[in-house]
């Protein structure tokens, strides 16, 4: 854990981050967060920080899972697909 | 959906094949789930909006016309089914438009400066990571767990974002950058065990 001096350009800079880290910003805006980046660690790993948070949350959603089995056979007999109850694919 | 490996007839499906749509059930519907439980917040509501959505497909697929892909399709019904359900239930969540950038909880604190990033893959997507990664977005207030999942888990645009919710593109930005602070704050605390216990160790 590292000490974190505060400042007042380290809040400006947050106020714009979600855009930065979606390259949505604007170019003038962009130059002065990398210039703040460069001298101050703290924010360099709030933004590094963020990105990963953003690309976790995006991996996680990209996941292929199984629907709970109990929720399946409620969803087939909705669907009024019981004859195919049994032939779930296992993979 | 792995469309590669996907051996279901599209034609065979939309002539109303009932085989083929059970397959088409066993390979979306898992995503599918995850997809409106992160989004509705609840087992319940997110069980009877799953069947709303088949059942809606099922009457739909004739139609269907190959423009987008078949799980990009369902997603999407399943999405508008949803989105109608909060408008319906809490139509407050969509109508507040605060443009408050800043709360005092977004403030960034000592503790919160963890350097997780350089924690490896098996670290940061453990079975236990992904457990406390549903729980930090489940516990989000609901108007900001609609946007970040909507634009960072589902990977719609803000404009898209902003014409489903009937909200502003800017309102639709504030939302997500404090959704997506108050997360990598929650991450930090959660990740930072992994440091304490290697200095102990």
């Amino acid at each position: 854990m590292i000490n974190h001096t505060y400042t007042s350009s380290c809040k400006q800079m947050l106020g714009n981050l979600s855009d930065f880290i979606d390259g949505d910003l604007q170019a003038e805006l962009c130059s002065e967060i990398e210039e703040h980046l460069k001298n101050c660690k703290n924010c360099r790993i709030v933004v590094d920080t963020l990105k990963k948070t953003v690309e976790l949350y995006e991996r996680c959603a990209s996941d292929e899972t199984n629907l709970p089995d109990d929720i399946r056979e409620r969803l087939f007999k909705k669907l009024a697909l019981n004859e195919w109850m049994d032939h779930q694919d296992p993979s | 959906m792995n469309q590669e490996r996907s051996t279901i007839q599209l034609e065979k499906l939309k002539s109303g094949d009932r085989e083929s749509f059970a397959m088409l059930v066993d390979e979306t519907s898992g995503k599918i789930y995850n997809t409106l439980l992160q989004l509705l917040g609840n087992e319940q509501d997110a069980e009877d909006i799953l069947q709303d959505t088949y059942i809606k497909a099922y009457r739909a697929i004739p139609d269907f016309e190959n423009r987008s892909a078949l799980y990009t399709w369902l997603h999407r019904i399943a999405l508008n089914e949803a989105l109608m359900q909060i408008r319906i239930q809490k139509p407050q969540i969509i109508s507040i438009d605060n443009n408050e950038p800043f709360s005092e909880d977004m403030d960034i604190e000592q503790k919160d400066i963890v350097d997780f990033c350089c924690l490896p893959e098996r670290e940061l997507l453990s079975k236990e990571s992904r457990h406390f990664l549903d729980q930090a977005v489940q516990s989000l207030p609901e108007s900001l767990r609609i946007v970040f999942v909507m634009r960072d888990m589902e990977g719609l645009s803000t404009q898209e974002t902003a014409d489903s919710l009937g909200i502003s593109e800017n309102n639709v930005k504030i939302r997500l950058m404090r959704a997506r602070l108050i997360l990598r704050k929650k991450l930090s605390g959660y990740f930072n065990k992994f440091f304490v216990e290697e200095k102990e160790l």
